[in-house]
Order: C-alpha cells, then structure tokens, then sequence
C-alpha cells in the first residue's frame, strides 16, 4: 500500500492571514519579539499587555478589598508562580478574558510576570541541554 | 462560572504549586489531527493532570462582514490541553496539544512564534490529514519532529517511505512512539530537544 504523498513549503511563504480576526491581533510579520513585554491590543482599543499562554505570574500582594470576585480568585490562585494558561484553566476562564484581567493587575502592580523564553534566531544551547537533563530524568 | 464566592476555586494541589524559584518557562507544542493522541502524550509526560484553556470565537469575528445582532453568529469554543514538566527549580516546560486547523492557532497569541518547536503526531491511517500541519509549520520556520503514533491496525511504512511521502528532508527526525508510555513519550520530547540543539550547534537560523 503506497502512502499519500505531500509535497515540502518553506518558511516565508505567505503565512494564513488572520490578524484582523477575533481576539488579541496576532503580529503581522510572525517575528517574535521577547523584549516586548506590553503592546497596545484587543479591540475597542483597550489597552492588553502581550501575556504568553506560558508567562508566569505571580501575586505581589493579597487582594485588595477594591479587587472584583475575578481578580481575587486570580491573586489567590498565583501565590505560587502559575502560567497564566494554567490561570485560566483554574479560574475556567477564556484565555482572552484572563489576558485582560492580567492587564489590569498588572498596572495596578498587584502582579508580576515573568517572561517566557522564546525561541531565537540562535537557539540558547544551554537552555537545550538544561531542557535535555530534565527530560532524562523523567 | 460564579464568582461571588472565590474561596471554592479549585487551584492547584499542593504538591502541583511550582516553586518561588521558577523564572521562566518555555513550551512544545503538539499537534496533529483530532484523535491522534495528543492528548494522552500530554498526559503521560505531564507531571500535573492536564489542563484545559479554552478560547471562544464567534463567526463574526472571523467573517469578512460583521452581521452583529444577526441570529446567525455563532460562536465556537476551542480547547486546547496541556501538561507541564518541571526541568529545573528556575525553568518549567509546558506541552500543549493543539488541534490541527491553523484558524485555530491565532487564538492563543504566539502559540508556535514562542515555541521551542513542535511534535507533528501522525496516524498513518490518515496520514494527509498532518500534510497541512506540517506545511504550515515550515513556512513559519517552526522545527518539528514527526511521531508516527502506532495504532495496531494501522499500516506500517519503513521510515524512508513514510519520508518520501512527507517530503521531509533528511535531517528531520521521524519516530514511532506509542503516546500512552510515558518514556515513549519522553523520548519524542527528547529527540526533538536533541534536533533543536543540532541546529542550534550549525549557527543561526535563516
């Protein structure tokens, strides 16, 4: 039996052009840029700061008696670094929703975040083989 | 979900909190069609129960027209799963299985921008249905490694066939694994990160 057969693309090629669809615009050019901690996004032109479904974040204070039911359940849930994807897991929120409850924590700074690290250009080795020990030890 | 009594959120157990040390982290992604296994890889390696995070589109934010307030606007919840592994006190990697339809991925900003690399997981009873994935992966420069996921009554085809009808090139790793072992598992994991560090060891990438 003869398997079907599918032919190789290259990088570059034009990639699906969704950007102006539902939820955070996506970066046009497909470039990451791990300096970038906070851009201007969502719609309605609110503010949304570029939170990685694997940011960590952390609570810097207890909740505040001014915090809404979500944001407190937010600040409870990170006393211990979480992602915020496992953030919205917990809280049963869409990723989206939880991203615009980050925003405001985190100008209000009753939350840290902490950056995930991307994959560059160059490839960090050591993070390579750190990523390797860690498997093996599985 | 009701918030007026934040108490009763179920967070993580204890035993599942990470460490005040953890600084970063860094992600895999899965993905391949629609019962093929990502799921259970996710769940055999994870040292937590995997997880759901769950974003929603409607067909107006996707149509060219906004018909709002038309009866017709749907909305479609997508789900994606994911496990974690702790690889150091500083540094935790998480998995995520992600469906195969690219109009999925703008959902999760920097799903595969960010990702470390990818794990295309095949059934070779439906073999075309990655031929997209894998596509679109390599135009986004995205490295992978390709799981053939051993059903017992699926064909088997020597690698260098299943090669030549991937159209991979000689360098991309291809593997049987059986998702539902955790060292099979771990070690799809493990001969992309080795595939990664080859790369990283040529210099930068074009």
């Amino acid at each position: 039996m003869t398997p079907p057969q599918r032919q190789r693309r290259s990088p570059g090629q034009e990639p699906y052009a969704a950007s102006s669809a539902a939820g955070p615009p996506s970066k046009d050019d497909g470039t990451p840029n791990p300096e970038r901690l906070f851009v201007i996004g969502g719609e309605g032109g609110g503010e949304r700061a570029d939170i990685d479904l694997v940011t960590l974040i952390v609570a810097r204070a207890d909740p505040p008696v001014s915090a809404t039911p979500e944001q407190a359940a937010l600040l409870r849930l990170c006393a211990a670094p979480l992602s915020a994807a496992e953030l919205s897991a917990y809280l049963g929120l869409p990723f989206s929703v939880v991203t615009v409850l980050l925003t405001d924590l985190l100008a209000t700074e009753l939350v840290q975040a902490r950056a995930p690290v991307v994959r560059q250009k160059v490839a960090d080795r050591n993070l390579l083989e750190a990523v390797m020990h860690g498997l093996q030890k599985l | 979900m009701d918030f007026k009594n934040s108490d009763t959120i179920p967070g993580p157990r204890t035993e599942d909190r990470l460490p005040h040390t953890a600084e970063a982290a860094v992600k895999i992604v899965i993905v391949g069609g629609f019962g093929v296994g990502k799921t259970t890889m996710v769940g055999s390696v994870s040292e937590i129960r995997p997880l759901t995070t769950e974003e929603t589109m409607t067909q107006a934010g996707i149509g060219v027209d906004d018909n709002y307030g038309s009866a017709s606007k749907t909305a479609t919840t997508v789900a994606m799963d994911f496990g974690r592994i702790s690889i150091t006190d500083q540094l935790v990697l998480y998995l995520f299985g992600t469906p195969g339809q690219e109009r999925f991925w703008f959902l999760w900003n920097g799903l595969f921008e960010g990702a470390l690399g990818a794990v295309v997981l095949v059934d070779t009873r439906r073999l075309d249905v990655s031929f997209d994935v894998m596509g679109r992966l390599e135009e986004r420069g995205v490295p992978f490694v390709v799981a053939v996921n051993t059903f017992p009554d699926a064909p088997r085809y020597p690698v260098a066939e299943l090669r030549g009808a991937l159209d991979l090139a000689e360098e991309i790793p291809i593997l049987d694994c059986d998702v539902r072992r955790r060292a099979s598992s771990r070690d799809v994991l493990l001969t992309l990160t080795r595939f990664l560090h080859s790369i990283a060891m040529k210099g930068p990438l074009g």
